[in-house]
């Protein structure tokens, strides 16, 4: 189980690893944490030309406030994420979804950037971010964008993302006190990839009235799903049994859950609608 | 004579070397101008192999060798039948093993085609990807049921079906005793049974010195004497230019066994080809491929009680999946026809099962060997029976526990060892007694199961007994000598994998000797030490080994009271031996230490008496005329997620009986990890084949083993009833952990889920499938 041949670079700067994917675009990969690019070279099922290894660029790992938004270099481990101070206190839906993420190890390891370009509709980081309504950076050596999180997964493993580009900065909006969240997920052990996952934020307003909602759902479909009819029923509501079970309900009429070894789509679908109860129900003051 | 070292929780004489990373693994060896092997495997389940071009592998800067089946002349031979059938009336046995690389046809992915030597194992694997095979896919046989049929593609076109073996055993007679049944319960089974997924994978070094003419192995094996026989009966060595040995391996649990696996096999002969050192370290990838398996296996029983459930009998008629070839004979299906039986009186059996070839990995024996699978079918049946007659799922098992006063118990049928399936000695109803006080049972169902249930919880318990065939011959020898510096040196044939080899070894020779258990170094596996033996296989390591090893300690200690009685002029009866030395008992001042009675049995000048054995030594061997059946009893509660289907293990209580205890620490522990792995097996493991044979889970991604997280602690007690076959009075302990697993989550789960009126009739299940069930139900 070793990689095929590969040519191995390591920049120093941004600027050089900018360089290095102007040139070798197409046939690069990008190592980050390597916690998915590794195992599949060594299986051979990924077999790239050329490994760009990022991590000696100290100057992509930073987590700062700015201007109502928390921006978060792309090379953030989750561990830093996870036991960061600002993410807890403006993100914390963020905060309270690292500690599912796969293993302390893998989280010493992992970083932000890597899960999202990874794309893998079944990882927590892709569907947070569309509920935080993320926007990414991606510069190339010629230019600089910015995506929202809406238009960054197109679909399984696939994203915005060119072959020139780098993903090199995620900004979230900071939070404002007094916004309901709650993440869950089922998984086989603890761990594992969900068999099925549900974030939710819930605004309400002076008379407890729903005056915004997000519902993103992981692992029932190709990328990152939100339960917009769900989402609709839910503005200017008041928290109810009745709302909630009818907003579940919608929810899972919005996918279509892969089935696999380890769980069917109807299996998928029900914990969808379980889920979705359970996060409406902790996201909702009262 | 009072216990000083047997008996007691000992410390683990291996584990500083082990936890300070200082015991050698196959992977440690290395040596100058070592070069690395790399395989070709096949892709598909079952094809035809047109051609294989190998020129650009061999063009490879960095490769010595492409080898393909073509290339390996006379050495080409399929494997040894490892395991002979039993000898069982009109038994139909298909003879067909394992080859080093496919010719002509691949009979299961992961199949060897071709063999790369080069000088580093990246360099292997980039030339196993230079290799062209071309493979004519043929339709694969995957189903068990439609195998045997008449249109199925045929794997081993030499036979005329699927059919690896046909075996029926009968005791009394069932169709008579059927017609007098009040209760007849009939249902299909189906347990799936999973890879054995060791810490560490297979490894070999291998190592001609032609100057020497002297081969050296190391090999990640259970039973490296019969490795050393084989390998030099096909390499036209002598026994005594082969060395085998296993160093410490990281887990065995069957598949390790003596298996002349392609590689072992390949890996001396490249090595003797290319006059250099050879290492394969197999991949946890080809691990999931080329290590074998156990698998699935279907049931159609019956069984016949009457009013007060009472067994007047079991019919039972199964498929066993063989994989693409059997070289381990029978010994998993004749392990679930024989344990099926059970801690129960069961006047009539009748027992039909047919092995079945398919495209897939062999299936050889994986702790527990096929008895988790007839201990599924007996239990479910007692359960399903017991709601039937509205009785109790312990008191039909207790009212059908063989009584003591039946012991030996005969089955009147043959075991795996060849021999009649003989008990040699049982006592049940303690164990379950003691079961069910430790899992507080009148409690649970008149108090907590109602109070939680009120409380919404589904909450289940589960309460299953078991026998297991221990401790089978035909023999293990060791040698014991003491040292000049006192120290003493115990060598035996048999492997070691991690089950405390160091100590209870130590622990029986030290009740002998007199000395503490850290001055005693066992060697294990290395035929350099010890030629004679057999292998750790089928709970037999403490059985047999030990009492060999007893053995020869008895005789060390016969010669140093001898010796000492000479040395001191005193009578032997006068004397005692303890802390290291011989002493007269009624004055312990008078004493000569061993080291001492060593030097003086090995003179280097002077003349001795004719007929004197030199130093202070012995060898001895053990062979048991048959197994030892230890038992048990595993309780559980559990609670189910009723939205997500997860299970959470509330309590986890083992009470075993395995004769007398040589280390009740060791012993927790093999069961601590046993149990482990039955939960693996019951609940979260499976192999995921295609209708192509393609493994579709081959990572440990999606192959789950239990973690830490899901394997709660487990407690643990013990009934002794030892064994008369034996000196020491042990029996095996090595798989009770793993055996009734499937069943105990399957009646707890019932339960639990008491509601949904649930018939849970497959192992493993999983959430996917508790929900599906509960759909149907």
């Amino acid at each position: 189980m070793k990689p095929a041949p590969f040519k191995y670079f390591v920049p120093e700067s941004r600027d050089e690893a900018l360089e290095l994917l102007c040139e070798h675009g197409f046939d690069a990969k990008i190592l980050a944490g390597g916690q998915s690019l590794v195992p599949t070279m060594n299986f051979r099922l990924a077999q790239p030309e050329v490994v760009i290894d990022i991590n000696r660029i100290q100057a992509l790992s930073y987590l700062r406030k700015k201007d109502g938004f928390l921006q978060i270099g792309a090379l953030s481990r989750h561990a830093e994420l996870e036991r960061n101070a600002d993410i807890a206190e403006s993100a914390p839906l963020l905060s309270a979804t690292m500690p599912h993420i796969a293993h302390p190890q893998i989280r010493n390891r992992g970083t932000i950037g890597g899960s999202l370009v990874h794309a893998d509709p079944a990882a927590e980081l892709p569907a947070i971010m569309l509920a935080l309504d993320a926007k990414f950076k991606l510069q190339s050596k010629e230019q600089t964008r910015v995506v929202n999180a809406q238009d960054f997964f197109i679909d399984l493993f696939m994203t915005a993302l060119e072959p020139e580009e780098l993903l090199v900065e995620i900004e979230l909006p900071e939070q404002t006190n007094g916004l309901g969240y709650a993440f869950e997920e089922v998984a086989r052990r603890h761990g594992d990839f969900a068999l099925a996952g549900a974030a939710a934020i819930i605004n309400q307003d002076a008379d407890s009235k729903c005056s915004s909602a997000r519902i993103v759902l992981i692992n029932v479909g190709n990328r990152p799903v939100q339960a917009t009819s769900a989402e609709k029923l839910l503005i200017g509501e008041k928290k109810s049994d009745e709302l909630i079970q009818a907003a579940a309900e919608a929810a899972i009429q919005d996918i279509d859950p892969p089935s696999d070894m380890h769980a069917s789509s109807e299996f998928r679908r029900h914990l969808t609608k379980v889920l979705v109860q359970k996060v409406l129900n902790k996201a909702f003051k009262r | 004579m009072s216990t000083r070292y047997f008996g007691k929780p000992l410390k683990r004489n291996e584990d500083p070397r082990l936890l300070r990373g200082e015991a050698l693994f196959v992977d440690d060896v290395n040596l100058p101008g070592m070069l690395h092997a790399a395989f070709l495997r096949s892709d598909y389940a079952h094809g035809k192999l047109i051609s294989i071009d190998v020129e650009a592998a061999r063009k490879r800067e960095g490769v010595l060798a492409v080898y393909t089946a073509e290339d390996l002349g006379d050495y080409w031979q399929p494997g040894p039948l490892l395991v002979p059938p039993p000898p069982i009336e009109n038994l139909v046995f298909n003879q067909k093993t394992q080859v080093p690389l496919a010719k002509e046809k691949v009979k299961h992915v992961g199949e060897t085609i071709a063999m790369v030597v080069a000088t580093s194992r990246y360099i292997a694997e980039d030339a196993v990807g230079d290799i062209y095979a071309e493979i004519e896919p043929l339709d694969a046989v995957v189903d068990l049921e439609t195998a045997l049929e008449k249109e199925a593609p045929r794997i081993h076109d030499e036979l005329d079906s699927n059919l690896s073996a046909h075996v029926t055993q009968t005791k009394g007679e069932y169709d008579a005793i059927r017609s007098k049944a009040d209760v007849l319960i009939k249902r299909r089974f189906v347990y799936d049974h999973g890879i054995a997924a060791a810490m560490e994978n297979r490894g070999i070094v291998a190592n001609w010195e032609r100057k020497n003419q002297h081969l050296k192995v190391w090999d990640t094996t259970q039973a490296p004497i019969p490795i050393r026989n084989g390998l030099a009966a096909m390499l036209g060595l002598s026994e005594s230019q082969v060395q085998v040995i296993a160093p410490f391996v990281g887990g065995g649990f069957g598949p390790k066994i003596m298996m002349f696996y392609p590689e072992e096999v390949l890996i001396p002969w490249a090595s003797k080809q290319l006059d250099q050192p050879v290492k394969w370290i197999e991949d946890r990838q080809e691990n999931f491929f080329a290590t074998t398996h156990e698998r699935s296996q279907i049931h159609d029983a019956e069984i016949a009680l009457t009013k007060d459930g009472k067994i007047l009998g079991v019919h039972d008629i199964f498929l066993h999946d063989a994989g693409a070839y059997a070289p381990y004979g029978l010994t998993v299906p004749i392990n679930s026809q024989c344990t099926l039986l059970g801690p129960y009186d069961v006047p009539h059996y009748f027992s039909e099962f047919k092995a079945v070839f398919t495209n897939k990995t062999i299936v050889t024996p994986y702790r527990g060997a096929g008895r988790q699978h007839g201990v599924f079918v007996m239990e479910r049946l007692l359960d399903f029976a017991a709601k039937e007659l509205g009785m109790d799922v312990v008191e039909i098992r207790r009212k059908n526990y063989l009584k003591p006063e039946q012991f030996p118990h005969d089955h009147k049928i043959i075991y795996q060892d060849f021999m009649p399936l003989v008990y040699d000695s049982g006592n049940y109803a303690p164990a379950l007694d003691r079961a069910l006080e430790m899992i507080e049972y009148e409690n649970f169902r008149k108090k907590e199961q109602p109070r939680l249930r009120k409380e919404g919880k589904r909450i289940g318990l589960g309460i299953v007994s078991y026998v297991e065939g221990t401790g089978i011959g035909p023999y293990e020898g060791a040698r014991v000598k003491v040292d000049a510096s006192g120290k003493i040196n115990v060598a035996t044939g048999v492997g070691t994998q991690g089950q405390g080899h160091f100590t209870v070894f130590a622990q029986v020779v030290a009740e002998q000797l007199g000395v503490e258990i850290k001055d005693i170094n066992v060697v294990t596996g290395d035929t350099g030490e010890f030629h004679w033996g057999i292998g750790t296989f089928a709970s037999r390591g403490a059985v047999v080994a030990g009492n060999a090893i007893h053995a020869a300690a008895r005789n060390v200690r016969k010669k140093a009271l001898k010796h000492a009685s000479a040395h001191l002029e005193v009578p032997e009866e006068t004397l005692e031996i303890s802390g290291g030395k011989v002493f007269v008992k009624s004055n312990p001042q008078k004493s000569v230490s061993l080291g001492e009675l060593a030097q003086i049995s090995n003179p280097l000048r002077g003349a001795v008496k004719p007929g004197t054995e030199p130093g202070l030594e012995a060898t001895d061997y053990f062979g048991p005329e048959r197994g030892a059946t230890a038992s048990g009893v595993h309780a559980m509660i559990l609670e189910v997620d009723p939205e997500t289907m997860l299970v959470k293990i509330k309590k986890y209580v083992v009470v075993h009986d395995c004769g007398k205890v040589i280390n009740p620490m060791i012993l927790e522990g093999q069961i601590q990890g046993g149990v482990a792995q039955g939960i693996g097996n019951a609940f979260y493991e499976q192999l995921n084949y295609d209708e192509s044979g393609q493994l579709t889970n081959a990572s440990f991604m999606d192959y789950l083993l239990p973690t830490a997280n899901d394997v709660p602690n487990i407690e643990t007690d013990h009934v002794v009833t030892p064994s008369p076959l034996n000196p020491l009075g042990v029996k095996g302990a090595g798989e009770a952990g793993a055996i009734p697993v499937g069943p105990l989550f399957a009646q707890a789960i019932e339960d639990a889920l008491v509601e949904h009126n649930l018939e849970i009739l497959e192992i493993p299940l999983s959430p996917n499938l508790l929900f599906e069930m509960i759909g149907a139900a």
